[in-house]
């Protein structure tokens, strides 16, 4: 009797154990021809572009718009004909916003036969992916990753600002635009996003002749709460207060802002785009907030308008700017795919040598930009837009 | 002038550290475990009263009495699901770990629920902003009320376990369970009891949680519910007085610590305070020296 138990707790682990591989492995389509590129399940020629961000976890909603924006592009890419004439197949992969998950989702792409990566989402498992990307001598291209040792390989590339470029347009256009010569800055401490932005902010400040005269930090852990850094930018007489992080605590500092009558100029980044979006957010708390963004669902221009329209169709919601970064990268892809010629039998290490150069010759009229070209460290060429919150809605400031 | 505002700052985000760390320390006074699922009650009490208000068009009021009905429920279900089957299990760890594992899973089912995207959460509060000393000081409406909810909330409670039956079954159970027993008292029920109001307490600090930091997301309920326990260490864990001192406490220490020492450090300087409470006065400040009889 009792061996037949332990016989039957082994053959129940085992089949557990069975299961939960399996349970990993749904995401393979063709494990049978893992390793051998380009073909997909019915056997025609597809090339096999594999995405990773965040669709579970604190970070989902970023991933979410990932998602969403490459497969619209792929869809539309797709119904278009494809890459001279080869479709496209996506593989996205959750990482839930951690280097080691996102190292095991780029292992499962791998796999699964991936010629080219259009991610990952967030910076800091960008730069675990990136570096095992630049071994393998796989193309990589971050929609979203702002950190620098995102696109540290000759063979990535982005189609977002970096941080330091965002700190030091932001200051630039400050001391430009003479919106201040005091300033007081609340940033994220726990972020490299937002140190990032902060730290080149801090530089270019000096160089430009703005005064930070307050230098506030929060992290993580303790978002909710803005008072204090408040209080004491209103004490220092900071006329500008400069908020490089994201626009769901943005949304908390501007109440509370206006909570304690405090009205200076805000100033963010990228992050910023969507505040009009939080739930419940009453708009006269973002009146005259302005900030860089590469993207505004407002804008009437034709591609654009295009873009919105159809993504507020096929999932519920309006795009945000890591959808647009995402609806670039795969054009992106796509036109350096063909500006090199590569073919779907090829190797991922050869594919990627073809398209490093490519990449420094096309231009893209995306929805982020007009005229998009990249340089070979990777960096995008592209003007920083500053967008200007009136009366409840986005207005370009020109 | 700032010092004020500070003070006040900390006072009310101490009085909602207060009203957690109550359902902490009663729970851990009466059936000995630290429910760490705790915090994300509060998280699920905001996202019943949100729920409530923007989905079903109820007033606050019955918004908020819905999250204290939801509440209650979902901590005796939770109490008779996943921690009543441990009470006897051999190492106290068991249900300890099961708490992790309820905390981890209320999160989750909120994510599924509610997704992650950050929901803004409309003030429950309809008391206008005190402005005082010539428009330099201002008192929110949600300040006023979160301090007075947590004053009213300790008098009630105070006056519950002192004077009615079932409180004085607490505090008979919470000394001795099996001696409580024998003197016919019913401790599965007062444990019931404890969890049903220590729930509702987490369903109303998390509307006024949220009304006064208007944001909500699955995670909304973990910081708070750590720091609230914390402050009941803080305090002196079992303690109701110990509960509310602690909190407030423990709010004034952040907001200052924020705001005289390093913005980046706050948090390590709460912490911080828990070691140095624990070195100095490990029983806290208003904990019983019991010594452990062998």
């Amino acid at each position: 009797m009792k061996q037949w138990k332990k016989v039957m707790s082994a053959a129940m682990v085992t089949a557990m154990t069975v299961g939960m591989l399996a349970g990993c492995g749904g995401n393979d389509k063709n494990e049978g021809s893992s390793g051998s590129s380009g073909n997909s399940e019915s056997g025609e020629a597809v090339f096999k572009i594999g995405s990773i961000g965040p669709v579970t976890g604190g970070a989902a909603i970023y991933g979410e718009a990932v998602k969403n924006g490459a497969e619209l592009a792929v869809k539309e890419i797709n119904e278009a004909g494809g890459i001279n004439g080869v479709q496209i197949e996506l593989n996205f992969q959750d990482d839930e916003n951690d280097p080691e998950k996102a190292v095991n989702a780029y292992n499962t792409l791998k796999d699964w036969g991936m010629q080219a990566l259009l991610g990952t989402v967030t910076s800091a498992p960008c730069v675990a992916v990136g570096s095992e990307a630049m071994n393998d001598n796989m193309f990589l291209l971050t929609p979203s990753g702002t950190a620098v040792e995102c696109v540290q390989g000759e063979n990535a590339f982005r189609v977002c600002f970096s941080d330091p470029m965002q700190g030091v347009e932001s200051a630039k256009y400050i001391s430009d635009n003479k919106l201040a010569s005091k300033v007081a800055v609340i940033y994220d401490s726990s972020d490299v996003y937002s140190t990032g932005i902060y730290n080149s902010f801090a530089a270019e400040a000096k160089n430009t002749g703005i005064e930070i005269v307050a230098a506030e930090a929060f992290t993580a852990e303790s978002k909710t709460d803005f008072s204090v850094q408040l209080q004491k930018a209103k004490d220092a007489g900071a006329e500008l207060v400069f908020l490089p992080f994201y626009y769901s605590e943005a949304a908390l500092v501007l109440q509370q802002a206006a909570g304690m009558n405090y009205a200076p100029i805000f100033f963010g980044c990228d992050g910023m785009d969507g505040i009009l979006g939080v739930e419940g957010f009453k708009a006269e708390n973002a009146q005259d907030l302005m900030f860089l963004s590469p993207f505004t669902p407002t804008s009437d221009d034709e591609t654009i308008v295009k873009f919105v329209t159809d993504f507020e169709a096929a999932y519920s919601g309006t795009p945000n700017q890591f959808a647009a970064d995402a609806y670039d990268g795969i054009y992106a892809i796509k036109a350096a795919m063909e500006k090199a010629e590569v073919t779907p039998d090829m190797s991922a290490s050869d594919i990627c040598e073809a398209m490093k150069t490519a990449m420094t010759e096309i231009t893209i009229d995306g929805v982020t930009a007009k005229g998009l070209t990249w340089e070979a460290s990777g960096e995008p060429s592209k003007e920083p837009m500053v967008v200007k919150i009136a009366d409840g809605d986005y207005a370009v400031v020109e | 002038m700032s010092f004020i505002s500070y003070l006040i700052n900390g006072i009310s985000l101490g009085s909602v550290y207060a009203i957690i760390a109550l359902g902490y320390t009663m729970v851990y006074g009466i059936a000995k475990m630290l429910n760490f699922a705790h915090g994300d009650v509060i998280m699920i009490g905001a996202y019943v009263a949100l729920t409530s208000m923007t989905g079903m068009g109820l007033p606050p009021a019955a918004a908020v009495l819905a999250a204290v009905v939801f509440c209650t429920a979902l901590g005796m279900l939770i109490e008779r699901v996943a921690y009543k089957p441990l009470r006897n299990a051999a190492s106290p760890l068991a249900v300890l770990i099961t708490a992790i594992g309820v905390s981890y899973l209320l999160q989750n089912t909120a994510l599924l629920f509610f997704g992650a995207n950050t929901k803004t959460f409309a003030s429950v509060v309809p008391i206008p902003p005190l402005t005082l000393a010539g428009g330099e000081l201002t008192i929110s409406g949600e300040t006023i009320m979160t301090i007075a909810a947590c004053i009213i909330i300790m008098i009630g409670l105070t006056l519950f376990v002192k004077k009615t039956k079932a409180g004085q079954a607490m505090l008979a159970v919470s000394e001795d369970k099996g001696a409580a027993q024998l003197m016919g008292i019913n401790v599965n029920g007062t444990i019931a009891l404890t969890f049903a109001i220590g729930s509702a307490l987490a369903a109303i600090a998390g509307v006024l949680l949220c009304s006064a930091y208007p944001t909500l997301t699955p995670y909304t309920g973990a910081m708070p519910g750590i720091k609230a326990f914390v402050a009941a260490v803080f305090g002196g864990i079992g303690s109701i007085p110990g509960a509310m001192v602690g909190g407030i406490l423990l709010g004034i220490i952040e907001i200052f610590g924020k705001a005289y020492i390093s913005s980046q450090m706050a948090d390590a300087i709460v912490f911080g305070v828990l070691i140095v409470v624990l070195l100095v006065r490990p029983a806290g400040i208003f904990g019983k020296n019991i010594q452990e009889k062998v």
